[in-house]
């Protein structure tokens, strides 16, 4: 980390600690939750990939975008969402960012310039791409990064969209995060070729792999191919090498992974290894790291009073609302709504 | 005859025509040693091995295509779509490829292959793996679309359809795979196209399939109990090749018909079920059909409104009242 050391602020290296604080706290009381059966239906947790939403979203300005994935809750934190409001919609509640209406795979703050999260696997890898052409044509040096996983880039869409971006030159960073697993299915048993950054030369952009459980390190690689977006210089693929920690889903036995490969990981965990690099090269003392830690803790427990105990269920009267613009469901077929 | 549960029906069903015919095999995300994500692979990795219980990629369209080539090439393959809301990336290679090459070659090949996928809302996991989109797959000539109600059906209706020489998707019910009833053991086949009157009765007619088959006879039930309505049901079990004559022989008794489907309401597979009552039986009906169906919005997550947009035995009884005490 020593070289890093002069272009990082302290109020930066700290931002990152507390953002990947807050992912890790929020996502083992998803887990909580969904064991208590407080929060209904399904939620991926990304817990053990911090490093990755946090150091690539710390490479973007506030105009750019991302797309993101049924894995979305990094994301969504580390593009700035509210702990609050996110817990209220994986509850179902009102008060959520998508009105409860999306529920944990549909996590977004679409007005932070989060495009959203798919329940389709690698169905944002087009959005993505389309998102880095409207970037193009307006002009304005935006760019987009575009996440997905190992699973999602053996569907179609990924050879599709990344031919169309490479030849269009298109300003977008495509972040494969390689956890090794497509829910049960293994890159080993799922991928002809193992080494995924290889596929970029297909289609005529840089491939490189990162360690993902570094957040200095995806920082600057994100940095550097957001760089090269900018420049016009198009597009880059970059594998991100990390692990998920919890199964697939709640009722997960992770019968397809050993307890030997899943120590390998958590001896690497993103979160303690920046904390150990923070304290040896003197950047945070333990007493910092600590109030870090408290900060995120008292938030989170402010997130589940609210999202718990202060917000209602949307009211049944609302359910044809936002099916479209303009427009609403009337007794005999849709109607348009008056304008006032 | 032993109590099974949905998923071990469906099971049961796999690994008995995959002892009987070396040709049947599976392919599909998660089918191996994670049995499936709703279980009904369980097992059969273990038994059968890793070449007759294909884990593959995440890719939708091809493992529906290799389905369609492995088919027309020899194989009896049986392909799962972990979701039928993935079915879009399939679509492709199911209605263009499945279903039209019979046809498209003068009827000199056959594509013997059945697409095994599930539907329904039920589990709060929102708008895209919630949906009943079988009426999708009636609108493709050259293909059948079967959605069992029961653990027998799904036996007996998914060892005919391995058998069957047309590719066929055969839609199950994610809230049905945690339902038990009675499944004969060993050989057991229903024919395809014969729907199953599962209560008889006089007065009115309610027409449905799959998951809500089940949540219509409930309510025919309970009507029968509390308002003296006696209702006839049917379960039409296959949609494609739909039992058309079963639902006129009930209709021309009762005069009276409520349609029941989870999928959205616009453009539902039950307005084809209508149309064929009015060109068929019109002059017996006594009243307006009615049709208890999904709401028109993408379905939400939250349990407030997931609980709204789908028929409840409570809505089917409303329309059922209505219609028999004149008020339509
Ligand atoms: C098109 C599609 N196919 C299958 C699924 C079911 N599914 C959900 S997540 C998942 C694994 C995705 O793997 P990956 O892209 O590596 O992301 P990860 O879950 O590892 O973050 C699968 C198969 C889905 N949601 N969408
Ligand atoms: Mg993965």
């Amino acid at each position: 980390m020593a070289k890093n050391k002069t272009k990082h602020t302290k109020d930066g290296l700290r931002k990152y600690l507390r953002l990947m604080i807050s992912i890790r706290q929020f996502e083992d009381k998803v887990f909580e939750l969904l064991a208590r059966d407080v929060i209904k239906g399904a939620s991926h947790v990304y817990a053990g990939q911090e490093a990755v939403a946090v150091g690539a979203c710390a490479a973007i300005g506030e105009k750019d975008y991302i797309t993101s994935t049924h894995r979305g809750h990094g994301h969504c934190i580390a593009r700035g969402g509210k702990l609050k409001f996110m817990l209220a919609e994986l509850c179902g509640k009102a008060t959520g960012y998508c009105r409860g209406r999306g529920g944990s795979m549909h996590i977004a703050d679409v007005r932070a310039g989060n495009l959203g999260a798919t329940g389709i696997v690698g169905g944002n890898i087009p959005v993505g791409t389309g998102a880095a052409l409207a970037c193009k044509l307006r002009g304005e040096g935006q760019v987009t990064l575009c996440f997905f996983g190992d699973g999602a880039c053996n569907n179609g869409v990924f050879h599709e969209s990344l031919n169309m971006a490479g030849r269009w030159g298109l300003p977008i960073v495509y972040c494969l995060e390689n956890n090794l697993y497509g829910m049960s299915v293994s890159v080993d048993v799922a991928c002809a070729v193992q080494d995924l950054y290889m596929r970029s030369s297909s289609y005529d952009m840089p491939g490189v792999p990162v360690d993902g459980q570094n957040v200095l390190e995806v920082k600057e690689a994100v940095e550097k191919a957001v760089g090269r977006a900018r420049a016009g210089d198009g597009p880059t693929l970059l594998e991100l090498k990390t692990y998920r920690y919890r199964g697939h889903s709640r009722s997960d036995p992770r019968k397809y992974r050993t307890k030997e490969e899943e120590q390998y990981w958590h001896d690497r965990d993103p979160i303690t290894l920046f904390e150990a690099n923070l304290l040896k090269e003197e950047l945070m003392s333990e007493a910092e790291i600590k109030e870090v830690h408290d900060d995120v803790t008292k938030e989170m427990a402010e997130a589940e009073d609210f999202a718990l105990n202060q917000s209602p269920y949307p009211d049944p009267k609302e359910l044809y609302e936002d099916v479209y613009k303009g427009w609403i469901q009337g007794e005999r077929g849709l109607v348009r709504i008056p304008e006032n | 005859m032993a109590q099974k549960f949905y998923w071990e029906a469906v099971k049961e069903a796999l690994r008995e025509e995959m002892l009987r015919d070396p040709r049947v095999f599976l392919l599909g995300e998660d089918i191996g040693v994670y049995g499936g994500a709703y279980g009904a692979t369980r097992g059969l990795f273990e038994e059968f091995g890793p070449e007759r219980v294909r884990d593959t990629a995440i890719s939708e369209a091809a493992i529906t295509g290799a389905a369609v080539g492995a088919a027309m090439a020899g194989m009896r393959p049986v392909a799962e779509i972990m979701y039928v809301d993935f079915m879009t990336i399939a679509m492709d290679q199911f209605a263009n490829q499945a279903a039209k090459n019979r046809y498209m070659f003068g009827g000199k090949t056959t594509v013997p292959m059945v697409l095994r996928s599930e539907g329904g809302a039920g589990r709060c996991i929102a708008a895209q793996h919630s949906q009943s989109l079988e009426t999708w797959f009636c609108h493709a000539p050259g293909c059948f679309v079967v959605a069992p109600a029961t653990p027998a059906d799904a036996k007996g209706l998914l060892k005919t359809c391995i058998r069957d020489e047309n590719p066929i998707l055969f839609l199950e019910h994610k809230m049905l795979y945690g339902e038990k009833g009675e499944v004969p053991d060993g050989e057991f086949t229903i024919p395809l196209g014969v729907a199953n009157v599962t209560r008889k009765g006089t007065q009115c007619t309610i027409v449905s399939y799959s998951r809500m088959a089940n949540r219509s006879l409930e309510a025919a039930k309970k009507m029968a109990e509390k308002d003296g309505i006696d209702c006839e049901v049917i379960d039409l079990r296959c949609l494609q090749p739909l039992d058309i004559d079963c639902v006129l022989d009930s209709v021309r008794k009762t005069g009276k018909v409520v349609l029941v489907s989870e999928a959205y309401r616009n453009a539902n597979i039950m307005c084809e079920v209508a149309m064929r009552i009015n060109e068929h039986a019109f002059d017996y009906l006594d009243a307006p059909m009615q049709r208890v169906c999904g709401a028109d919005t993408p379905i939400p997550m939250s349990p407030t409104l997931e609980d709204e947009v789908i028929p409840t035995a409570e809505k089917i009884c409303k329309a059922v009242r209505n219609l028999v005490n004149h008020k339509v």
